[in-house]
């Protein structure tokens, strides 16, 4: 009965009574049965961001490993088979399973908080994309401490990948993995969607959305559209190496130059993906510092959607030299150069709130501002690469292994950095400390730029990636040295940077709810939030909500103590209309489960079985998760949404 | 080769590279100058800043809302746009100019890259015109060359900085490339598509001479093997026939597997292995007995011959001139 359904929340300001029924209701239990079973975004965001940093330290190790190989011509601590695979691994390591997973992370822990809500909009489905995450890392990272690492790069290209050249399991392990992890990747951005067009605070217009949001929306709508492309190619390659289908083979009639269309156009989009929600971060976070609002949110906010949509439209240009015509890659060659205009207008807007804020310089701080010059460095590189002939010189050589890297370490690593500096006091109550934070920050910027700055001449002096080693008399002996204590250098930074965590962990200074006098919601409450984030559900009335008397904004004012309570006998939370969000609904939160980790386990067993080819094994973890889905979907009373009442 | 960079491409000897390089410096150019204008910029943002030191010293500035701001955005677009719309519009025209040569091609090669050594076929109307070679690739000064490019196996990726970008090859297709040399030389090249375990000892020498020498290496290159003038030369020949006859070729001979370099004129090249150990007899005898230390994953077997064998099979090949 629909007219049943209609109820008119209670509004009013928050008593001590009625945030202890909220904490009963909202509290993950303790014990295994808690750990296993939570749906708390922040716990999982937390999951996310330590599981993520702990791939990125592997991936730095394996990064430490061949600058050692490298330091110096013809030498010879790994052999040829060992170097391909750490290369590979670093690679799938870093892209993957850090610099993706540690922005969701932080979009896990964030949004809710950000939005005005007490949870994603799918909780459970928040769970187990973690869950999934960590399994097909975990099922990867088996495959190479067995040996048994991929071998053929990140990019994966067949013929080579294929089992004529590549008998061993190899390129089994990755081309499973890799359809594993995107599962993970896909219903976690179909939560970030949902939840950002339907759980934002009432009068929270997308126009006042924090222009964080922006940046993992825009990313979440790009997975969703691209991630089928690679997930779909490397079950290809998959069936091509185990029951000889001909996708790629071109003595079947296949194509090699798919593997590549298919792979790119998920791959590059994907690096809009892994950089989007880090330029969010800086945008966000860096007008705190500069004590105004950002400059020109409203274009930064289009052009981070303009950066996407025109990133499906350059994928080629990973492919100027595969001997496609000069007519195509012109058009791609366009299209890439002209994707400097959207990126451009992110670092005019950081440099006009700078110039035209008040900045305090803090470890934070340093971390985004640095980011900005480093974002132009791996801009510009990218604009040359984008030149077709250039391009043409350039490819394949150390100097686009430069460019890489300033993209992934400049736009995602130091902003993440500077983010963990920033929300940590969030996170734990207690913020880091800043004179370890110098050293660190100082450490990984010098470390960093004696690494790659000088890569860039590397790759104008010719050296081709991918190499093992390489003969002397080339002219990169001492280059290749400089970068190998370079990287040394960034990783004691590193270092300094987890003895920081885990020292102001115990230690930190108290930090009270809002220790930066910043802007956004997440500040309004107390630091570590409370497990229903949001005693009232606050009303919001601009962009800046706690610094609305400072901005002398005209209009209504945000609410931040009083508002709907929301509270019976379950989790509830409110969803509001896409653009306006007026509140329209209340939704029942579903309850901690174990069905998340027991559908991720039946869904490793099968992967498993199909990586053994154990059929047996296969039909086993079909069963397991059959089972949980049907124990997670089984229809509940108590799970329906209910209407507000207009 | 130039210098003590065989593989830059900060300069150019061959009229394709020549024309490329310019826009190469143009784009470079431009690059360290956003970055110096933006570094200086950010340097003096930073320098005014209020405070240093932690979230006390944040909360002691105030937030005021200042300014709007966006016209610097509108105005940095403009400024960008200037540099963009030139490097667009070079672009075009660089890849209009250096997609096929200026004039007619005056030599058609085709080059098939494999695991990891590059076949070379110089094809002619006669078929008694045409031969093989293996990782040196000889053309005239001032010809325009045509480079068919074909896959063996896996993808390679055919560069030579120096004279030509890279154009990749793979298998299936036939990709197309050119270079022309402007003087004499010898000009480093090298595979820059990922391939495998030896993709870092895949390199490949480009010799531009004048016609006149080219002619007579041509000529020279398409004489079968001498018949062997020694004892021991012959009893190596027995062991070439037998051995190394299963992979490689040598014209004249019972040796006559393609699925290796073509060794009838192996001492007429510089280097062994693709480019990686220069042809001295050391080396040679070296490579034979004991490749997988060399190049480690080459599909070169070791040989574990006798000494004897060793030296009678290194007295034949030093024959094939």
């Amino acid at each position: 009965m629909r007219v049943a359904d209609f109820r008119a929340p209670a509004v009013g300001p928050t008593t001590a009574e009625h945030e202890s029924r909220l904490k009963r209701l909202w509290e993950t239990s303790p014990g295994l049965e808690g750990f296993l079973g939570t749906v708390d975004h922040k716990q999982i965001g937390i999951r996310y961001i330590v599981t993520a940093f702990i791939f990125l330290a592997l991936g730095g190790i394996e990064a430490l490993v061949m600058r050692l190989q490298l330091a110096g011509p013809n030498l010879s601590l790994l052999t040829p088979e060992q170097y391909d695979q750490l290369f590979s691994t670093h690679g799938m390591t870093m892209i993957f399973l850090y610099a993706s997973p540690i922005l969701s992370g932080f979009s896990n822990y964030l949004w809710p908080l950000l939005l005005g809500s007490r949870d994603m909009a799918f909780p459970r489905l928040n769970a187990l994309s973690y869950w999934i995450y960590l399994a097909s890392g975990i099922f990867l990272y088996v495959g190479f401490l067995t040996g048994n690492g991929p071998n053929d790069g990140w990019f994966n290209y067949v013929p080579y990948a294929d089992r004529d050249y590549n008998p061993g399991l190899n390129e089994d392990f990755y081309s499973l993995g890799m359809v594993f992890l995107g599962i993970s990747t896909t219903i976690g951005a179909a939560n970030f969607i949902v939840t950002a067009m339907r759980t934002r605070a009432p009068g929270m217009a997308l126009n006042r959305m924090p222009v964080l949001i922006w940046g993992t929306l825009t990313a979440s709508a790009a997975n969703l559209v691209v991630v089928p492309a690679v997930s779909l190619a490397f079950f290809l390659l998959w069936l091509e190496r185990q029951f000889g289908a001909h996708f790629f083979d071109p003595a079947g009639g296949g194509q090699p130059l798919l593997w590549q269309h298919l792979f790119w156009i998920f791959g590059h989009p994907w690096v809009y993906a892994i950089v989007l929600p880090a330029m969010g971060m800086v945008s966000h976070a860096l007008p705190v510092f500069c004590r105004r609002p950002l400059v020109g949110y409203g274009i930064v906010a289009l052009s981070t959607v303009a950066t996407m949509v025109l990133g499906f439209g350059v994928w080629v240009h990973h492919m100027f030299a595969t001997g496609l015509p000069g007519l195509g890659l012109s058009f791609f060659s366009g299209a890439s150069i002209a994707i400097v205009f959207p990126s451009a207008v992110a670092v005019f807007a950081w440099l006009a709130t700078l110039w035209l804020g008040r900045p305090v310089i803090t470890t934070a701080f340093l971390y985004f501002s640095s980011m900005i010059l480093m974002f132009v460095i791996g801009g510009v590189s990218g604009f040359m690469t984008a030149s077709v002939p250039v391009d043409w010189q350039l490819t394949d050589t150390y100097f686009v292994v430069a460019h890489i890297h300033y993209v992934l370490i400049g736009i995602n690593v130091f902003p993440v950095l500077g983010a963990v500096y920033f929300w940590f006091p969030k996170m734990t109550g207690r913020l880091m400390d800043e004179r370890l934070g110098r050293w660190n920050f100082w450490l990984t910027f010098i470390g960093f730029n004696l690494a790659f700055l000088p890569m860039h001449l590397t790759g104008l002096l010719g050296m081709p990636r991918r190499v093992y080693t390489y003969q002397d008399g080339m002219g990169w002996d001492s280059l290749n040295m400089i970068t190998t204590i370079g990287s040394f250098v960034l990783a004691l930074g590193v270092l300094l940077f987890i003895v920081n965590v885990l020292k102001s962990l115990r230690g930190g200074a108290l930090a009270g709810p809002n220790p930066w006098d910043a802007y956004s919601l997440e500040w309004s409450v107390s630091s570590p939030p409370p497990p229903y984030n949001f005693a009232v559900i606050p009303t919001v009335a601009s962009r800046y909500p706690l610094w609305e008397g400072r901005l002398r904004e005209s209009g209504a004012v945000s609410c931040v103590d009083q508002g709907m309570l929301l509270e019976s006998h379950s989790k509830e939370a409110i969803g509001t209309s896409s653009m306006d969000a007026t509140p329209d609904m209340i939704l029942e939160m579903p309850e901690d489960s174990t069905a998340p980790f027991v559908l991720t386990l039946g869904t490793a067993l099968l992967f498993v079985g199909l990586l053994l080819k154990l059929w047996s094994i296969v039909i086993i973890g079909t069963v397991v998760l059959a089972i949980a889905t049907l124990f997670w979907l089984w229809p509940r009373r108590e799970l329906r949404e209910r209407e507000v009442n207009p | 080769m130039s210098g003590a960079t065989p593989l830059t491409y900060l300069t150019a000897a061959g009229h394709r590279a020549a024309t490329i390089l310019p826009l190469t410096w143009f784009t470079l150019i431009i690059s360290v100058l956003v970055c110096v204008i933006i570094a200086v910029l950010l340097w003096g943002a930073i320098r005014r800043a209020r405070g240093s030191g932690g979230a006390a010293e944040t909360r002691s500035v105030e937030v005021e809302p200042g300014p709007s701001g966006a016209r610097w955005i509108s105005i940095g677009l403009l400024i960008s746009a200037v540099p963009l719309l030139a490097t667009l519009i070079w672009t075009m025209v660089a890849i209009a100019a250096t997609s096929g040569p200026p004039s007619p091609p005056g030599l058609t090669l085709d080059v098939t890259g494999h695991q990891w050594w590059w076949e070379v076929r110089y094809d002619a109307a006669e078929p008694d015109r045409s031969f093989e070679t293996a990782n040196e690739i000889h053309i005239p000064v001032g010809v325009p060359v045509r480079v068919r490019l074909h896959g063996g196996d896996v993808i390679h990726s055919f560069w030579v900085p120096a004279l030509t970008g890279k154009t990749d090859t793979i298998p299936g297709q036939t990709n197309l490339s050119w270079m022309e040399a402007r003087g004499p030389g010898r000009f480093r090249g090298q595979c820059t598509e990922y391939c495998g375990a030896q993709h870092a000892h895949m390199g490949l020498e480009v010799v531009a001479q004048p016609q006149a020498d080219f002619d007579r290496w041509r000529a020279a290159q398409l004489r079968p093997a001498g018949a062997p003038q020694t004892s021991a030369q012959q009893r190596g020949l027995a062991v070439v026939e037998y051995r190394c006859g299963l992979c490689h070729q040598v014209r004249g001979t019972q040796a006559g597997a393609v699925a290796a370099p073509d060794l009838t004129h192996l001492m007429s090249r510089r280097t062994l292995a693709a480019g990686l150990l220069p042809n001295t007899p050391g080396n040679l005898a070296g490579w034979i007995q004991n490749a997988q230390e060399f190049k480690p994953g080459t599909l070169m077997p070791n040989q574990y011959l006798s000494g004897q064998q060793l030296s009678d099979v290194q007295a034949y090949l030093e024959s094939l001139q």
